[in-house]
């Protein structure tokens, strides 16, 4: 089964029904009780920074996402679900993330309209990842301002970058946790397949996710 | 690099259908607009909405009789991702803020119907299908709908729309000049060539119904067009 971590925030049905659409076993979870036995965890987070990781805290739900990626259950941070993961915003100045990731989110910089809120080429790391079918580039919708700069890519974790105003880095791997910028759950035939091979990762995990 | 996202549906008979047809061809966006006949119909809406969530995995904005934010929160948690507003947003332009604030600037449309005034000069603001004059100019209100956090404008030419001369030109370059978020071109695309000059005048995503409802162009030869015009778009086969 995999969670959904629903916090009171935006649309997260998408994220749920492109899932559902895939024939995964889904469940749109606001405790951390219901997302006991989960062998995927979905972070999905539309709006500002703050306003995600203050609901995700009031919600308890942060314990169940530090508790997958601690316990190794594959994990997706979507958008500023995937901006959470890191240490802190410059959207909202103060609010702390689950700095699970090293790094801050800050404004893309350029002379770029935003947020991009278009589709934009994602170009695949080279090297292997699970995330990706094939290193070739794939096309994924974006809505965003802000986007994580990361310290170094510490363990070279960013596996997915794209070009808007500068080069961003929309894609992250470590272990069974995955970031992205972009929205699988928007970006038609491509973002299914990557939310596919998310469920597939989700399928072959032997542990699911216990209550601490 | 700038992407131009394709938009394909407007008024349109069966709407779940043709977005599932629209989506299966390659379409990037697709935009409901004024599906119901009226504001009665809102339970209408959200239904054709939610269905179309179910099966199209694109984004979808969703436009016609929301006035209240309370309006917007049941399109959104419906599926739709964009919520557009026009009249009611020139009644109170506070339902902008109030919108963008709760759901992000993102999910803000601000559709404009805009017609040439020759008497003054100017372009300004029609409502109800370009039939009643405002007296708004057009500019300053795509500025001021930026200003009160409309996330996109989706910018109509009541001159143009129906004719298939193409896009009012002057008013897509004026409106990209004034503003600084996304700009959607609709009203009188007739042929391939119309979608290259509305990219080149500074949209940033091309609204074509008619071409398509009425089968006189498939998207993948539109897209077909655009790239081997130089401008950047995602691929049909993507």
């Amino acid at each position: 089964m995999i969670a959904v971590l629903d916090y009171g925030i935006g649309n997260l049905r998408s994220a749920e029904k492109a899932l559902v659409h895939l024939g995964a076993e889904v469940r749109v979870v606001t405790s951390p009780a219901e997302a006991r036995g989960a062998t995927g965890v979905v972070l999905p987070g539309v709006g500002s920074f703050g306003a995600c990781v203050d609901a995700l805290r009031a919600s308890r739900l942060d314990q169940v996402a530090l508790a997958a990626i601690d316990q190794k259950v594959p994990f997706l941070g979507i958008c500023v679900g995937y901006q959470m993961l890191f240490d802190e915003s410059t959207e909202s100045p103060g609010a702390r993330g689950l700095s699970v990731l090293p790094g801050e989110v800050r404004r893309i910089a350029g002379e770029v309209r935003l947020p991009q809120m278009q589709w934009n080429i994602v170009t695949p790391r080279p090297t292997v990842s699970r995330m990706w079918a094939s290193p070739l580039p794939v096309w994924m919708y974006f809505v965003h301002t802000y986007v994580p700069s990361i310290e170094g890519n510490t363990g070279g974790i960013v596996v997915g970058s794209c070009e808007y105003g500068e080069t961003l880095s929309v894609a992250v791997e470590r272990d069974r946790l995955w970031g992205v910028q972009f929205h699988p759950e928007k970006s038609g035939r491509e973002g299914l397949a990557l939310l596919d091979r998310f469920v597939a990762f989700a399928g072959e995990s032997a542990t699911p996710l216990e209550r601490r | 690099m700038k992407g131009i996202n394709f938009i394909g549906l407007k008024d349109a008979g069966d709407p779940v259908e043709l977005a599932r047809r629209y989506d299966g061809e390659g379409a990037d966006e697709l935009v409901f607009l004024d599906i119901t006949a009226s504001s009665d119909d809102r339970d209408t809406m959200v239904e054709v909405v939610a269905r179309t969530a179910d099966e199209v995995f694109i984004p979808l904005t969703v436009g016609g009789g929301v006035r209240s934010a309370d309006d917007a929160r049941r399109l959104l948690r419906a599926g739709a991702d964009k919520v557009s507003i026009n009249s009611a947003a020139l009644a109170r332009p506070a339902l902008i803020s109030e919108i963008a604030e709760t759901f992000g600037t993102q999910c803000v449309v601000v559709a404009i119907d805009a017609r040439w005034v020759a008497e003054v000069g100017r372009w300004e603001v029609f409502t109800h299908g370009g039939r009643r004059p405002t007296e708004i100019n057009a500019l300053d209100w795509a500025v001021e709908a930026e200003r009160w956090g409309a996330g996109e404008i989706l910018l109509t030419s009541m001159d143009r729309d129906g004719t298939a001369d193409g896009y009012d030109l002057a008013l897509l370059r004026d409106v990209h000049e004034a503003t600084n978020i996304p700009l959607v071109a609709s009203g009188g695309v007739g042929n391939l060539d119309h979608l290259v000059e509305g990219a080149r005048a500074g949209a940033d995503a091309l609204l074509a119904a008619s071409i398509f409802h009425f089968g006189t162009y498939t998207i993948a030869e539109a897209k077909a067009k655009l790239t081997t015009s130089g401008i950047t778009i995602r691929p049909i086969d993507a």
